[in-house]
């Protein structure tokens, strides 16, 4: 391992891997956004506030059963899970009315959504700072390339990134509900035509892509502090990494969320006080290039 | 525009110039507030309801303007009146920066585009405490003489609001104007008869940045502070909700628009903190009831009632 060193400093290596755990988060929830966007064609909005719920709600279950390693394995169910019932019920009760719509109203109703949802978290949980523990078996840190230290909830995070990306790949590409939802995305009415019930299929989408944002929200919960705000930051950034890789696009979100994760760890080396500007800089390069995204997308 | 109109708009000014002998301070101050968002929302409305454009994040050009004119005041010993130039030119020059980066994507990449690159503005405006006072803003702007009482800053307000409006209905009326409408309606159609889209499109995001940029310059006149949170995307939404309440085919809409928010927001803030959510549960009802707004609601009754004598004038 000190062939790496004499290579690349330490300090930028552990920026990789922090880089590379945050890139994961960042994946988890931009799938989510991308799969909507791909089949729904509208740019959830409300996704940052599933994602902040999802992290609240991990809050409260850890609490409730007791602070434990047991009380995140539980939130890492529940919460998700309860993030897509709000959007079962989001969907059904409002977005399935306006399909028919002009597009505009579709995506003006989940600017709505954000701002209600926003103030309700403030309501429910209140606008103090929480924080989750990590989970027993992940406290600690482990050493990387001969001694430099890194926390195993951030390896843990590294291995779950690649799992929902294959489990997607298989939903999306193997199963006959994603093929129907390709369909969908490609063509609806020819879909309808044949006598799928596409209003059925959307909802069935929109689940799925807010059950990764509330997902995301519970593997973030334990390395940041939970508070009111995390939404907003975090909907730009998908936003970004969507647009970077290719609307619709989950192999697109994956290689955006990579070159968004590391530009912005690595831009903190680099100038701390605006580090912030390098994944835009980033955004702004690609675009000049290749202005639909890296990959194709799915419009 | 008929004689009625003209006189309903005369009365209307009239109203506006002499109320301000009869109510006192605070509603001074509240419509000077209502005044400079009216202005803001219209020139939203000039890019999203007449341009078709998904511009989300205006509030970034309100803000850079009034943080230019404010940067001007205290940083600078020059004029006052140049100042109060100078904040919407930059906001204009964004607009055009902004423009070139988003207006190559389609409609609803250049929205999201659009919200993140304006939210970078903001996080700059809010960390870079040296230059811009971070998070607390600036207090106290100085200004000059003539401007320094309520009553002269809302006339100000006043006059500026007016021409401004002047112009943007000119701008509206103009074949320009017409042009932007019609790649609005049809872009694909509008390129084959050999029109530019992207300049054309740009040219509006220009002038739009601009006046935002004038509404900013006028509210550091009314309020003498300018704060991060007038670039904050929440503002945005609320800008754009001012367009669809008061209906955004309609010239008009987005001034009564900003008139209904902005009185209901100073109304409920005195009530709760939780300003978001009645917005949100505004902004869907809007959308679910009142999807044309409400003057294009009225507007659709009207022409309903009296399409006979509409036609006769023709």
């Amino acid at each position: 391992m000190d062939a790496v060193y004499s290579i690349i400093p330490a300090g930028v290596l552990s920026q990789v891997f922090v880089g590379l755990s945050r890139t994961t988060i960042l994946f988890i929830v931009a799938s989510g956004l991308t799969l909507i966007l791909g089949v729904l064609r509208i740019p959830n909005v409300a996704h940052g506030s599933l994602y902040m719920i999802g992290a609240f709600t991990a809050f409260t279950v850890t609490k409730l059963s007791g602070g434990g390693s047991a009380g995140f394995w539980m939130a890492l169910v529940i919460a998700p899970l309860a993030v897509a019932l709000i959007s079962l019920i989001a969907e059904r009760g409002m977005f399935q009315f306006l399909y028919e719509r002009e597009h505009l109203m579709l995506l003006l109703l989940t600017f709505a959504l954000s701002l209600v949802f926003g103030d309700l978290v403030k309501l429910v949980w209140g606008g103090e700072y929480k924080s989750v523990p990590v989970p027993h078996i992940f406290q600690g840190f482990v050493p990387l390339f001969g001694g430099l230290p890194f926390p195993r909830y951030n390896l843990f995070l590294l291995f779950a990134g690649p799992v929902v990306a294959i489990l997607l790949w298989l939903l999306t590409n193997k199963t006959k509900m994603g093929k129907i939802a390709r369909a969908a995305a490609v063509d609806r009415e020819m879909v309808g035509a044949v006598g799928i019930n596409v209003s059925r299929v959307f909802a069935t989408v929109f689940v799925i892509g807010c059950y990764l944002a509330g997902l995301g929200g519970v593997l973030v919960a334990p390395t940041v502090s939970v508070t009111l705000g995390m939404d907003h930051n975090l909907i730009i950034e998908a936003f970004l990494i969507v647009i970077m890789g290719g609307l619709g696009n989950i192999w697109g979100a994956l290689l955006g969320a990579l070159i968004f994760g590391l530009t912005q760890s690595l831009g903190i080396l680099i100038w701390p006080k605006f580090g912030i500007i390098f994944p835009y800089l980033a955004v702004v390069v690609v675009l000049l290039f290749r202005p639909t995204g890296l990959l194709k997308s799915t419009w | 525009m008929s004689r009625k109109t003209l006189l309903a708009l005369g009365a209307g000014i009239a109203v506006l110039l002499l109320f301000p002998l009869f109510l006192p301070r605070f509603y001074v101050y509240l419509v000077s507030i209502i005044l400079l968002y009216g202005l803001l929302a219209t020139s939203l409305n000039l890019v999203l309801g007449y341009g078709g454009i998904f511009q989300f994040h205006h509030a970034v050009f309100y803000g850079v303007g009034a943080y230019g004119t404010t940067l001007m005041l205290t940083k600078t010993g020059l004029p006052a009146m140049l100042a109060f130039i100078a904040g919407p030119l930059v906001s204009a020059a964004f607009g055009l920066v902004l423009g070139i980066i988003c207006i190559r994507l389609s409609k609803l990449y250049f929205g999201m585009l659009q919200i993140s690159l304006g939210s970078l503005v903001w996080a700059i405006v809010y960390r870079w405490y040296s230059f811009t006072g971070g998070d607390d803003g600036i207090h106290g702007i100085p200004m000059p003489e003539m401007l320094s009482s309520p009553k002269s800053a809302y006339y100000f307000t006043l006059i500026i609001t007016l021409v401004s409006l002047f112009i943007m209905w000119k701008v509206i009326r103009s074949p320009f104007g017409s042009v932007l409408q019609g790649i609005r309606d049809n872009p694909v159609r509008s390129e084959m008869i050999g029109i530019n889209v992207r300049r054309h499109q740009l040219l509006a995001l220009v002038l739009a940045g601009f006046f935002a940029g004038v509404a900013g310059s006028l509210f550091v006149v009314v309020d003498n502070t300018v704060f991060p949170d007038m670039l904050f995307w929440t503002l945005s939404l609320e800008i754009v909700i001012m367009c669809l309440l008061g209906g955004w085919f309609t010239f008009l809409g987005p001034m009564l628009g900003a008139a209904v928010i902005v009185a209901l927001r100073t109304f409920v803030s005195t009530y709760t903190d939780y300003w978001a959510l009645v917005l949100g549960i505004i902004m869907m009802l809007v959308i679910f009831f009142l999807p044309s707004g409400i003057l294009g609601y009225v507007e659709e009754k009207f022409k309903r009632g009296f399409i006979e004598p509409e036609i006769e004038e023709q």
